[in-house]
């Protein structure tokens, strides 16, 4: 750290609120001596879009599109994460098929969210090759999506209680193209950085926490283990049956930018593990509860049964009975523990509903983290740590 | 470690301070007292045998029908042993102040601020205690119920169909 006496001056430097480099909307004041920086000032809320206050005057299933727009990299996690935390408070249990499908999508969207944010971690260091390479490949899971729920990166998918449809044979081919070809690129786009002179020089002890001020922090998810804490909701708090699984939490060990790169890269083979073994193991049966009050008829039985008219009004129109309770359920997310923390008073829509966002959590850490460095590992410290601007911002 | 050691254990150490015990939620819950919030916190943080070392959220609900309708709702998590706990206060709106946990966890910082932010929870003994999410001129809390999310003079809409 530089020497502070009194007569410096700093200069200070505007990192955002629109930088090319920050990869979203969130300004930095950095007070600079020369290429070192002293302190950062953060400030954020540039895309706050009060969705908590929002969920406060829509029915249950109205508030899916909402999570969507959390961490967009990772939507079907969110949106997951949201239908269990209903089921939850409703007391809904799922079949195991629904939990396999849902594993499935859950580790594709932790996929494509681990593939953005190391390879642009490889274009902040000046590697734009390998970003091109995983893209690809991040195209092909929106197709995987596209096919079970018609959209692409807000997707909305699933319902509480299940699914809106069973996967379709051109999903499954899909999947399995993708499960086949993902270990290559990601070998090859694994060459072009993990062992790279370069970005090891630029990544080793870059912008590092130690475990004790990361637990502080309330760091979770890979940020989390980088620095060798072993802390997964996946299996500390098994959820949608997680615990049929048999995967490795990865851990790293100086928590900095290169442990968070390779923690991330682990997972994505831990991912495609997980996705193999819920698909080879898929069991047969319905890809919805039996839970009518809650989860919309089919479309043909509205049109020709009475029965299925009224459920689909009630629920469309919010007059379904609520239990009175509050719950919070937790899911591991694209960048770490993501918490609904939701109050029901009995009415059609949530008394009070917050989501714990873990970058909000330890994006706060981010000055201490780039204290003392230079401005260019800043940046890469930024980008390693995956700040999604719609979760942050909420 | 089991429900009733952690109650046991805060009943012996925080007596009446500690306001309800519900063991039917899907955590443990426990309201205490705003004057004894920061010892409790401090207390299941620190203390030996309970550890609860992580603290997962921190976040503000209004109930505008109690007195005290301002509360506080902190999730902490023994990561060792992997409990879970929610610890509650309440304070009155005519002077919500509650002291900052920011000396114990640096992550309280950011999720106080937004507190403060929308249901306007003074911290006391916060390090930087103004608006994070919202601009910095507001002058009102809009998470609070009294702000309703739609202009309630609107004449062309039948809100009742609409929630609240």
């Amino acid at each position: 750290m530089t020497d502070i006496s009194e007569d410096k001056k700093y200069t200070t430097l505007n990192l955002g609120p629109t930088h090319p480099a920050t990869h979203g909307i969130f300004q930095n004041v950095l007070s600079m001596d020369g290429e070192k920086i002293i302190d950062a000032e953060q400030t954020i809320g540039y895309i706050h879009r009060a969705f908590e206050k929002i969920a406060e005057r829509r029915p249950y299933y109205q508030i899916t599109p909402l999570t969507d727009r959390l961490n967009y990299c990772s939507s079907p996690i969110n949106n997951i994460g949201w239908h269990m935390t209903v089921e939850k408070l409703l007391g809904i249990k799922t079949t195991k098929r629904i939990d396999y499908m849902r594993i499935i999508i859950m580790e594709l969207a932790r996929i494509t969210d681990h593939l953005i944010c190391n390879s642009v971690t490889g274009v902040d260091s000046g590697a734009l090759t390998g970003f091109i390479y995983v893209f690809q490949e991040r195209e092909r899971v929106y197709e995987i999506y596209e096919e079970i729920c018609g959209a692409r990166l807000t997707t909305n998918i699933g319902r509480i209680g299940g699914f809106e449809r069973d996967f379709n044979p051109v999903a499954i081919k899909k999947l399995k193209e993708f499960l086949d070809r993902l270990p290559k690129v990601l070998k090859e786009f694994e060459k072009l950085l993990m062992r790279n002179r370069i970005f090891m020089d630029r990544t080793i002890n870059v912008g590092g926490i130690s475990a004790e001020r990361a637990i502080n922090y309330g760091f979770t998810g890979p940020n989390l283990r980088a620095t060798g804490v072993d802390y997964d909701v996946r299996n500390m708090t098994p959820y949608s049956s997680y615990d049929d699984f048999d995967f490795i939490i990865p851990v790293g060990t100086n928590g900095d930018t290169y442990d968070r790169f390779c923690v991330r890269q682990e997972e994505v083979w831990q991912s495609l593990k997980l996705i193999r073994n819920a698909l080879d193991n898929l069991p047969e049966g319905k890809y919805y509860v039996d839970a009518p009050e809650f989860y919309l008829p089919p479309k043909e039985e509205v049109y020709s049964k009475m029965e299925a008219l009224i459920w689909h009004f009630k629920i469309v129109m919010g007059e379904i009975e609520v239990p009175v309770g509050e719950v919070y359920h937790s899911v591991e997310g694209g960048n770490g523990e993501l918490g609904f923390y939701l109050v029901s008073d009995g009415g059609r829509t949530p008394f009070r509903l917050h989501f714990r966002r873990p970058c909000f959590v330890y994006y706060q850490a981010y000055p201490e983290m780039i204290r003392g460095g230079v401005l260019s590992d800043a940046i890469l410290t930024m980008s390693s740590m995956n700040v999604i601007a719609g979760e942050l911002d909420a | 470690m089991e429900n009733y050691e952690i109650i046991d254990m805060l009943r012996a150490r925080f007596g009446d301070e500690l306001l309800a015990i519900d063991e039917n939620s899907d955590l443990l819950t426990l309201t205490v007292s705003g004057n004894a919030i920061h010892d409790l916190i401090k207390y299941l943080k620190e203390e030996e045998s309970l550890q609860f070392n992580f603290l997962t959220d921190l976040t503000g609900v209004h109930y505008p029908e109690q007195e005290l309708a301002l509360g506080v709702v902190y999730h902490m998590h023994n990561l060792r042993q992997n409990i879970r706990i929610r610890v509650k206060t309440f304070v009155s709106p005519d002077n919500p102040a509650v002291k900052t946990v920011t000396d114990l966890f640096s992550a309280a910082n950011w999720m106080e601020r937004e507190t403060y932010d929308f249901y306007g929870i003074l911290f006391e003994g916060h390090p930087n205690l103004k608006r994070i999410l919202n601009v910095e001129y507001m002058d009102y809390f809009p998470m609070r119920k009294e702000y309703p999310l739609e202009d309630p003079t609107r004449e062309d809409k039948d809100d009742r169909y609409f929630g609240r």
